[in-house]
């Protein structure tokens, strides 16, 4: 048996890849279910009821996918050009920090702030990330251990911040911001339920990145120079510019989640908000293989496994951190998986 | 004589291609075999059967008289097959000791056994007339030095069938004489050799017998002292081939032109008070053994880099410091040394790169918004008119065949009739057929009356396409020469670094 490297990779495989890769992930973490006393079959069932059983469910599930659909578009594009932006997560709350420290005495009529806090939302998430890919193209730093390790910096900027300046007085001793004015929540898109207007915010997102990508001057550049930067360079493309241009988008993107999140869910800041979208959004965008459009539907596969767990856990007593493993067994089988949409085994 | 090796019937299918169609082959004791056929002939795939590296479909091989289990590059090694690769395996931060003895011990051991390998490996050096320094890391040797370790490894895992493949190409014209000649001397040591080759004048002066490929079969064997270049020619391609040749004709002005330029710090200059003019009309060739500074010549007329001091004049307008979309707006076009990683990004289509280098002109951009059918004609048309085979604008450029990617890379600089053109290596690696293609697209440019500068390691290219030659060493120019003057005898003292210091440094 060995491997072959295709010629052309059927749409099939590209289409199968992920599938078997998270048919895998989910094997692997029924043997961890069983080991903890439950049959893996019920458990699924429950986590697939949990999240898609209801119209409550759906909802819920919807509005996990929403911040993971722009953290995952934040990595894809980052991938992309080769720039390994490991900082969503900071990226994410430091929008989320900026549209609420804004949103809370912003003196202007909702239709207008709302624009405006998810403005300030991506200029912040694009600054965070301005500064390790100035580091890279200036002195070589490795971006992946910078972007890392602004995760926890930030974090507990945040923890600063709401202890301190932003605390909310309203909360009771809760750790929380001030929340962003009632003009600037976002309307639910199904009344009663938490699901918002985010969501189609986040469905546009996804089209234009694509657009970008596959339409434009720039986006041709960014894939040239992610494949063969020797070749990119020789032909013209400016590499900094490039490595720049997309830094700033992806910090937007990663930023824009944030503000979304806070304007349409928590309307405050707490350190607990996310439970590792911006990390989860790197697992969204492998499992999409990098492609927008492939972004959605593995932001509403990764949601249904946090939201699902959660009943799961309720319903059986297995830890929902298993949500978590699961997650993360679907980055490393589809790290493996992608091998053949390069290769194929013979014999 | 007893044969050694014994290829029979090996037949190797990818999908719908067949790369060996019942092959059968056999090796002498003490025989230099050259494997002859060009580029996608099945020369390399044939070779991978025999090592392990590839599971034939069938047929079967006979190592000294044994079967050679298929699929199994450990058998192979153990039974005394060692292969030479093209592109060398070399870990570059380790000793010359090091990389021979990596993999050929057992993990389990809990120390090396550096003094006994030391002692084997000098006593082989010395056996088969390698000289190598055990203790100098691959990263400080020169290429051929290089090789000569990849072939050191192999005879020290006891190789008796040695497989080398296209070992000159990497080499320049010195240096491959002398490892041909070291292979004569293994020979005598008892080793028996297979190179594969492209190249018919090294397959006529260094192999006992030639095996010639085409389209995956074997066409012909011959002795090689009862045939001769034109036959294997003939047979290696199925047609007759011929280079096209340079018409005289009037010479214009000049269109590019450097005066005393030099790049790199003054302490480590890259190229040093270099002067040359290439005027309308005209192919100047510089010629050089590699690594004497033609890198640096092809990164300042890329718009890589800029020169540290001295002017550079393209039309009149100072070219020092326009970078690659500056040179190519103002009519220069660029063919990289290296088609694989400068010219093409393979995983793009050939549309886009076909219009990679022109992607923010008009033509193929409206308001940042890439204009995908005008780039897709365009694209077609360079497939139609330079006869680019088995491509559609929207195939994956790595599919595309040596020859043809080079034939894409071409086309996209002299569609845009560039009046200075930099060629710089254009047939590394072509076979024949690719090699007459690129010289009469070269040739009807310069008739077209652009101005251009090619960089070659291939004296014969440089000698037929050129009008006048300068060598290059240690990072200088010489004066240049006229072609009609260049005989070898005189290229060849130019590329040792000897000629005669110009009175005029500009003169031309």
């Amino acid at each position: 048996m060995r491997l072959e490297r295709r010629a052309q990779t059927p749409l099939s495989v590209v289409i199968l890849v992920p599938l078997v890769a998270i048919f895998a992930a989910l094997l692997l973490a029924a043997g961890l279910i069983a080991a903890a006393g439950v049959n893996p079959l019920t458990a699924y069932a429950e986590m697939l009821r949990g999240a898609l059983g209801s119209r409550l469910a759906i909802t819920e599930m919807l509005t996990r996918a929403t911040p993971l659909i722009f953290t995952g578009l934040a990595a894809a594009i980052a991938f992309r050009a080769r720039l390994w932006n490991i900082g969503a997560e900071g990226q994410f709350f430091v929008g989320a920090l900026a549209t609420a420290a804004i949103g809370h005495t912003l003196g202007v009529p909702g239709w207008l702030g709302i624009p405006l806090l998810m403005l300030a939302g991506m200029a912040a998430g694009a600054l965070l990330l301005a500064g390790p890919a100035f580091l890279r193209l200036r002195f070589g730093v490795d971006e992946v251990v910078t972007t890392l390790l602004l995760n926890f910096i930030v974090i507990l900027f945040v923890g600063l911040m709401i202890e301190g300046p932003m605390r909310d007085p309203l909360a009771f001793g809760w750790p929380a911001s001030v929340p962003v004015d009632g003009a600037f929540r976002l309307p639910d898109l199904v009344p009663r339920t938490r699901l918002h207007i985010g969501l189609l915010f986040a469905i546009a997102a996804a089209g234009i990145v694509w657009l970008v990508l596959a339409r434009t001057v720039f986006g041709a550049e960014t894939r040239a120079a992610g494949f063969n930067a020797q070749a990119a360079a020789f032909a013209g493309v400016s590499l900094p510019r490039t490595i720049m241009g997309v830094a700033l988008l992806s910090g937007a993107l990663a930023g824009l989640a944030g503000s979304v999140e806070v304007m349409g869910v928590t309307a405050g800041v707490t350190t607990t908000m996310s439970p590792g979208f911006g990390y989860a959004g790197i697992v969204v965008a492998m499992l999409a293989a990098l492609h927008p459009a492939g972004v959605v539907g593995s932001a509403v596969f990764i949601a249904t496994v946090f939201v699902g767990a959660d009943a799961m856990g309720r319903a059986t007593g297995v830890p929902s951190f298993i949500a978590d493993v699961i997650v993360a067994l679907c980055l490393l089988t589809m790290l493996v998986a992608l091998l053949f949409t390069t290769y194929r085994i013979r014999r | 004589m007893t044969k050694v090796l014994e290829l029979t019937g090996i037949t190797k299918r990818f999908g719908a291609l067949t790369a060996n169609d019942d092959v059968s082959l056999s090796l002498a004791q003490g025989e230099i075999l050259a494997l002859l056929g060009e580029n996608g002939a099945g020369k390399t795939t044939l070779m991978n059967i025999l090592f392990g590296h590839y599971t034939a479909d069938a047929g079967h091989i006979r190592l000294f008289g044994q079967d050679l289990p298929p699929g199994q590059p450990r058998a192979a090694i153990e039974a005394g097959v060692g292969m030479v690769h093209q592109h060398f395996t070399l870990a570059h931060n380790l000793t010359v000791l090091d990389n021979i003895m990596l993999g050929s011990e057992p993990l389990s051991r809990l120390r090396s056994a550096r003094s006994g390998t030391r002692t084997k490996l000098i006593q082989i050096a010395d056996r088969f007339g390698l000289p190598v320094d055990p203790d100098a890391k691959i990263s400080t040797l020169s290429v051929g030095e290089r090789q000569r370790v990849e072939i050191l490894k192999a005879l020290y895992r006891d190789a008796r069938v040695l497989i080398l493949d296209e070992p000159t190409a990497v080499l320049a014209r010195p240096e491959a004489q002398r490892l041909f000649e070291t292979l004569r001397e293994m020979t005598r040591e008892g080793l028996s050799l297979i190179f594969i080759s492209h190249k018919l004048h090294e397959v006529m002066s260094a192999s006992d017998r030639v095996a010639v490929l085409r389209g995956g079969k074997m066409v012909a064997e011959r002795v090689t002292s009862q045939t001769n270049p034109a036959e294997l020619a003939e047979l290696m391609v199925g047609r007759k081939v011929e280079r096209p040749m340079r018409q005289a004709h009037k010479i214009g002005a000049p269109v590019l032109v450097a005066k005393n330029v030099s790049v790199g710090p003054s302490e480590a200059r890259q190229l040093e008070d270099v002067s040359f003019i290439v005027r309308s009309g005209e192919i100047l060739g510089i010629v050089g053994v590699s690594g004497n500074g033609q890198a640096a010549l092809g990164a300042l007329l890329s718009g890589l880099t800029s020169p540290s001091s001295g002017s550079l004049m393209l039309n009149g307008i100072d070219a020092a410091r326009l970078g690659p979309r500056g040179l190519i707006g103002n009519g220069a076009g660029r063919v990289p040394e290296d088609r694989n990683t400068e010219g093409v990004v393979g995983e793009l289509s050939i549309w886009e790169n076909a219009v990679l280098e022109r992607l923010r002109s008009p033509d193929f951009s409206h308001r940042g918004f890439v204009r995908r059918t005008a780039c897709k004609d365009y694209a077609a048309g360079l497939i139609d008119r330079f006869d680019i085979r088995g491509a559609t604008p929207d195939t994956r450029t790595r599919l595309l065949s040596g020859g043809n990617m080079q034939k894409l890379v071409l086309g996209r600089v002299l569609s845009n009739d560039p009046q200075f053109v930099l060629v710089n290596q254009p047939t590394r690696g072509l076979d024949e057929g690719a090699i007459a293609a690129v010289h009469s697209e070269l040739l009807a440019a310069r008739g077209n009356g652009a101005a251009m500068l090619l960089i070659s390691e291939e004296l014969e290219e440089a000698v037929a396409l050129s009008d006048r030659i300068q060598a290059i060493v240690k990072g200088r120019l010489s004066d240049p020469v006229a072609a009609e003057e260049a005989d070898p005898q005189r290229l060849g003292l130019m590329m040792a670094g000897i000629w005669t210091e110009p009175e005029n440094a500009h003169a031309s």
